[in-house]
């Protein structure tokens, strides 16, 4: 595949697409991961949602 | 399952988990088919190889948009009806939309140095899609940065609506005004001026963001579902401390 002259600026533009693509997957990705971990924390320690409680009682 | 059935955070929790895998998997096939499809598209007959650039541009600056159409919509849910979904919708749309609205940014000023010589002009539409994210930026800060998540999301509702009337602006602004950007080439009246060979991988390619951008965007309300509860756990922890 010939990009031509100018190929340095297509394939920074796509070079800079990935990039941002995959920062915001990896923000939501390790963000998920994160607040599970807590989740889980809190729900070993015993901390139940208001919600939770009314509905184990 | 209703479709009311989802303003439910919990069934809504539920519906995401199951569809999730499914449509992070259809938008890795899209983007490959498109990428494929853009990689063989001929170069146009003026600019070249540097239309394989519109391949994202275009698709970005859409979702740019739709992203504050998405949240503008949730500000109304915000407002109007007090709906928590709807908060965690607007909150979560902001940062994927303005990703979009950089990407389009960004890819525009690398296609605009070889096909107008210049990196920046402040034109109308160029001019606008940068107040976009610009105001992007100003929604995310009032979300992030309220003490009160109540007051904040009220006040990032507000702004998104006022914000909403940049969204006519952007797509208008090379019809009101002489602008060195080209005029609407796809949605136009009397159909897209662009060769079939080129527009198919685009629409494929759009197809791919879009799927993208909705992968993400339920992902990211997930994320926000699990953080409020965390954020409930620990006020409950506090008050029985």
């Amino acid at each position: 595949m010939n990009l031509g002259p100018h190929a340095d600026f297509i394939v920074a533009a796509y070079a800079v697409t990935c990039f941002i693509m995959a920062a915001l997957v990896a923000w939501v990705v390790l963000d998920y991961s994160a607040q599970r971990r807590i989740l889980g924390d809190l729900e070993e320690r015993g901390v139940t949602r208001r919600s939770q409680r009314k509905a184990d009682q | 399952m209703p479709v009311i059935d989802l303003a439910n955070p919990a069934r809504f929790l539920s519906f995401v988990n199951r569809v999730l895998p499914w449509l992070a998997a259809a938008t890795i096939v899209m983007f490959a088919f498109g990428l494929a499809r853009a990689m063989n598209a001929p170069d146009d007959y003026q600019q070249g190889a540097t239309v394989k650039i519109m391949f994202l541009h275009v698709p970005a600056a859409w979702l740019g948009m739709m992203g504050w159409g998405v949240m503008s919509v949730a500000a109304l849910g915000t407002l109007v009806w007090r709906h928590p979904l709807a908060d965690v919708a607007g909150k979560a749309a902001a940062p994927i939309g303005a990703a979009f609205t950089l990407i389009c940014l960004i890819t525009g000023s690398l296609w605009g140095r070889p096909t107008w010589g210049t990196y920046w002009v402040w034109d109308a539409r160029l001019t606008s899609v940068l107040v976009l994210f610009l105001l992007y930026l100003g929604v995310m800060a009032l979300y992030w940065t309220a003490e009160d998540p109540g007051r904040g999301s009220r006040a990032a509702a507000v702004l998104t609506l006022v914000g909403a009337i940049n969204i006519p602006i952007i797509k208008f602004s090379v019809d009101w005004w002489n602008t060195l950007h080209q005029p609407a080439s796809i949605l136009r009246m009397g159909g897209s001026a662009v060769d079939p060979s080129i527009l198919r991988p685009l629409l494929i390619m759009t197809g791919a963001f879009t799927l993208l951008f909705f992968t993400l965007f339920f992902a990211a309300m997930r994320n926000e579902i699990l953080r409020r509860r965390v954020r409930a756990m620990r006020l409950m922890q506090a008050q029985s401390a």
